[in-house]
C-alpha cells in the first residue's frame, strides 16, 4: 500500500514562470512529511505535482522526475488519471460534492471508471472509510443526507473518507485544517496518526505547532523575493528542524524572525 | 434615548440601504401588478368565449370551447417539448466541448462565436427555418411516410408546405439553440474549481469529472435557462409561422387576430389565457424540479 516518493531535480512552471526550482526530496512510506514555508513559496504547487493535478491548469508543466516506488509519474505513457487513483488529495477547503449524499460522496471515487460494486460491499466500504476518517459515529444515522449539510470539520473528514475509500498509496493534504476549529483540527491530527500506519502522508501547513506535533519529517520552502522561484531550503527530521536546523534561514522562519 | 440603552448606538439609516430597499420593493410590486393586470385583462376578455355558442368561436365551427383550444394547447406544449428535446442535447454538448474539452484559444474563439449568434434575434433563425428549412424538409417527410407508412404514426398525407408541428419544433429548436448554448456555457463555466479538482483528484477521467462535478452543478441553471429561453421564443416564432392551419396558440392568435371580430376576439383572448396558465404551470414545474433537491444543490 504505502509507497515511497522521490522528487528528483523537479522544476515546476506556470507557463513561462518558474514557480519552484530544483526540488530533491525523498519521502518515506508510512510517515508524515510536513511542508512549511512563507506564503507563495510554492508548497501547494509542489504538492500538486505529486498527483499530477498541477497540469490541469492551462500552461502548467513540470520537468524533472517524481518517482513513486521507483516508477516515474511523469514518464512517457503514464496516465495521470491512474496516478491520481494512487495518490489521493485533501484540499484546503472541504469540498464534498454538493449534489451527493454522505454515502454517495464516500463512494464517488470508487464508482469511477465504471467499476461495479455490490450493495453489501459498498455498505461495508462506506462504513470502513467513515470509521477510518473518525466520522462514522456522527453520520451513521444519516448516510443519505446531503454531504454539504455537515459542519466544516465533518465535511473535511468526509473528504478524507472519500479519499481513503479508493485505497490510494499516498495521501496529500494541502492545509487541511486551516478552515477548522481547534477541536476538529485535533480530530484530524489524530486521524493522520492512524492513517500513517497505512499511507504515506504529505501535508502542507502554516501551523508550526501542527507540523512539529504530527510530522516525522519536515521540509522548509522559501522564496528569495516575489517573481523568484521557490526552493526547498532544508529537509530533515522534524525534531531537528525545530531544534537545531542547519540553515540560518530555517532557524529564522521557525523562530518567527522571518520577513 | 433612555439611559439604559445609552450605550447601544441607534441603528443608522443609510441612504444607500434605504434607496435600495425601496427600489427593490417597488420593482417586486410592479411585477406583481403587471402580472395581475395581464391576468385580469385576459380573464375579462375571455369570459364571453366560455359562455358563447362554440360554433361562433372560429371559422372552423368547433363543438365546444375546449374542442377549439385543446389541440392548440397541446400543439404549443408538444412543439416546445420537441424543440427542447432537439436543442438541449446539442446545446449541452457544444457547451461542454467549449468549456471542458476545447483547447483554451479555440474555446475563447468558440465562446465569441456563440455569444454573437446568441445576440442575433431569434426571429432571424425563425425566418430562416420557415423560408429555407420548411420547404426543403418536405422530401424527408415524404420519404418517411413512404418508407414507414405502415406504422400508423407515420401514415397519412404529407403537409405540402412542410409546416407541421415537427417543422415548428425544429425551427423553434434552431431559434433557441444559440442562446441555450450560450447560457449552458455560462452555467458550466461557473462550476467551482474546487469540485472539478475534487473529482480529478479522485482519479476521474475528464468525462467522469463532467458527470460528477459539472453536470450536477449545472442542472438547475440549465432548467432555468430552458424555461427562460422558451417562453419568448415561443411567442415570436409562432407569430411568424403563417400557415393555413395554425397548430399552436401563439400562431393562431397572430394569424387570426387581424381578421377577427366580436366573439372570435374573445375566443383568441381565452386561448391566450390558457397559454398564460400553461406558462405558469410549466414554470412552477421547473421550480419544483429545481427545489426538490435544494439541499443537494450546494447553495449553502
Ligand atoms: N494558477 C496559477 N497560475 C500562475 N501562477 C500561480 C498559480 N498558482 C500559484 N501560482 C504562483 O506560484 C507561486 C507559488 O504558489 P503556491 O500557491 O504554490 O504557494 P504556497 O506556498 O502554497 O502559498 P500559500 O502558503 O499562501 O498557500 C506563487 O508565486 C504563485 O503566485
Ligand atoms: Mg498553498
Amino acid at each position: 500500500m504505502s509507497k515511497r516518493i522521490e522528487a528528483i531535480g523537479l522544476n515546476i512552471y506556470y507557463g513561462s514562470f518558474l514557480a519552484v526550482e530544483n526540488v530533491n526530496m525523498d519521502i518515506k512510506p508510512r510517515s508524515i512529511t510536513a511542508l512549511i514555508g512563507p506564503s507563495g513559496c510554492g508548497k501547494s504547487t509542489f504538492l500538486r505535482t505529486l498527483n499530477r493535478i498541477h497540469e490541469i491548469i492551462p500552461g502548467a508543466r513540470v520537468d524533472g522526475k517524481v518517482l513513486l516506488d521507483g516508477d516515474d509519474l511523469y514518464g512517457p505513457g503514464v496516465d495521470p488519471v491512474l496516478v491520481r487513483r494512487q495518490v489521493g488529495m485533501v484540499f484546503q477547503r472541504p469540498n464534498p460534492f454538493p449534489t451527493m449524499s454522505i454515502k454517495e460522496n464516500v463512494l464517488a471515487g470508487v464508482k469511477l471508471n465504471n467499476k461495479r460494486i455490490s450493495r453489501s460491499d459498498a455498505d461495508d466500504l462506506v462504513e470502513s472509510s467513515l470509521r477510518g476518517a473518525n466520522l462514522w459515529n456522527e453520520v451513521k444515522d444519516r448516510l443519505d443526507a446531503p454531504g454539504a449539510g455537515l459542519s466544516g470539520g465533518q465535511q473535511q473528514r468526509l473528504c478524507i473518507a472519500r479519499t481513503i475509500a479508493v485505497k490510494p498509496d499516498v495521501v496529500l493534504m494541502d492545509e487541511p485544517c486551516s478552515a477548522l476549529d481547534p477541536i476538529s483540527t485535533l480530530a484530524i491530527e489524530d486521524l493522520m496518526q492512524e492513517l500513517k500506519k497505512e499511507y504515506t502522508i504529505v501535508i502542507v501547513t502554516h501551523n508550526m505547532q501542527q507540523a512539529s506535533r504530527v510530522s516525522d519529517m519536515t521540509g522548509f520552502f522559501n522564496i528569495a523575493g516575489t517573481g523568484k522561484p521557490g526552493h526547498l531550503i532544508e529537509y530533515a527530521d522534524t525534531a531537528k528542524i525545530f531544534s537545531n536546523p542547519d540553515k540560518a534561514e530555517t532557524e529564522d522562519y521557525i523562530s518567527g524572525r522571518f520577513g | 434615548m433612555t439611559a439604559a440603552a445609552g450605550n447601544i448606538p441607534k441603528p443608522k439609516r443609510r441612504l444607500g440601504d434605504l434607496v435600495f430597499s425601496r427600489v427593490s420593493v417597488f420593482a417586486g410590486i410592479l411585477i406583481l401588478v403587471v402580472l395581475a393586470a395581464v391576468a385580469v385583462f385576459l380573464t375579462a376578455y375571455s369570459l364571453p368565449a366560455f359562455f358563447a355558442d362554440p360554433k361562433t368561436l372560429s371559422s372552423s365551427q368547433p363543438t365546444s370551447f375546449w374542442a377549439y383550444v385543446a389541440p392548440l394547447a397541446f400543439g404549443t406544449v408538444w412543439a416546445a417539448f420537441l424543440a427542447l428535446l432537439i436543442s438541449l442535447p446539442f446545446s449541452i454538448l457544444v457547451a461542454l466541448f467549449v468549456t471542458q474539452y476545447a483547447p483554451r484559444r479555440l474555446a475563447t474563439i468558440f465562446g465569441y462565436i456563440i455569444d454573437i449568434l446568441a445576440a442575433v434575434p431569434s426571429v432571424v433563425f425563425g425566418l430562416w427555418g420557415i423560408v429555407v428549412l420548411a420547404p426543403s424538409i418536405v422530401p424527408v417527410y415524404t420519404w418517411i411516410s413512404d418508407a414507414l407508412g405502415w406504422i400508423p404514426l407515420f401514415s397519412g398525407p404529407v403537409a405540402a408546405d412542410g409546416r407541421t408541428i415537427l417543422t415548428a419544433a425544429i425551427v423553434l429548436a434552431i431559434m433557441i439553440l444559440p442562446i441555450m448554448t450560450a447560457m449552458c456555457r455560462e452555467v458550466f463555466d461557473q462550476t467551482p474549481r474546487l469540485h472539478i479538482e475534487a473529482a480529478l483528484a479522485l482519479g476521474a477521467t475528464r468525462w467522469e469529472m463532467v458527470k460528477t462535478a459539472v453536470l450536477p452543478f449545472g442542472r438547475p441553471g440549465i432548467i432555468a435557462a430552458a424555461m427562460l429561453v422558451l417562453s419568448p421564443a415561443q411567442v415570436i416564432s409562432f407569430a411568424l409561422f403563417h400557415s393555413e392551419n395554425p397548430n399552436t396558440i401563439a400562431a393562431n392568435i397572430a394569424l387570426n387576430y387581424p381578421e377577427s371580430s366580436g366573439i372570435q376576439v374573445n375566443a383568441l383572448m381565452a386561448s391566450g389565457l390558457i397559454l398564460f396558465v400553461i406558462t405558469i404551470l410549466v414554470n412552477m414545474l421547473a421550480r419544483w424540479i429545481v427545489r426538490r433537491r435544494a439541499a443537494f444543490s450546494g447553495a449553502n
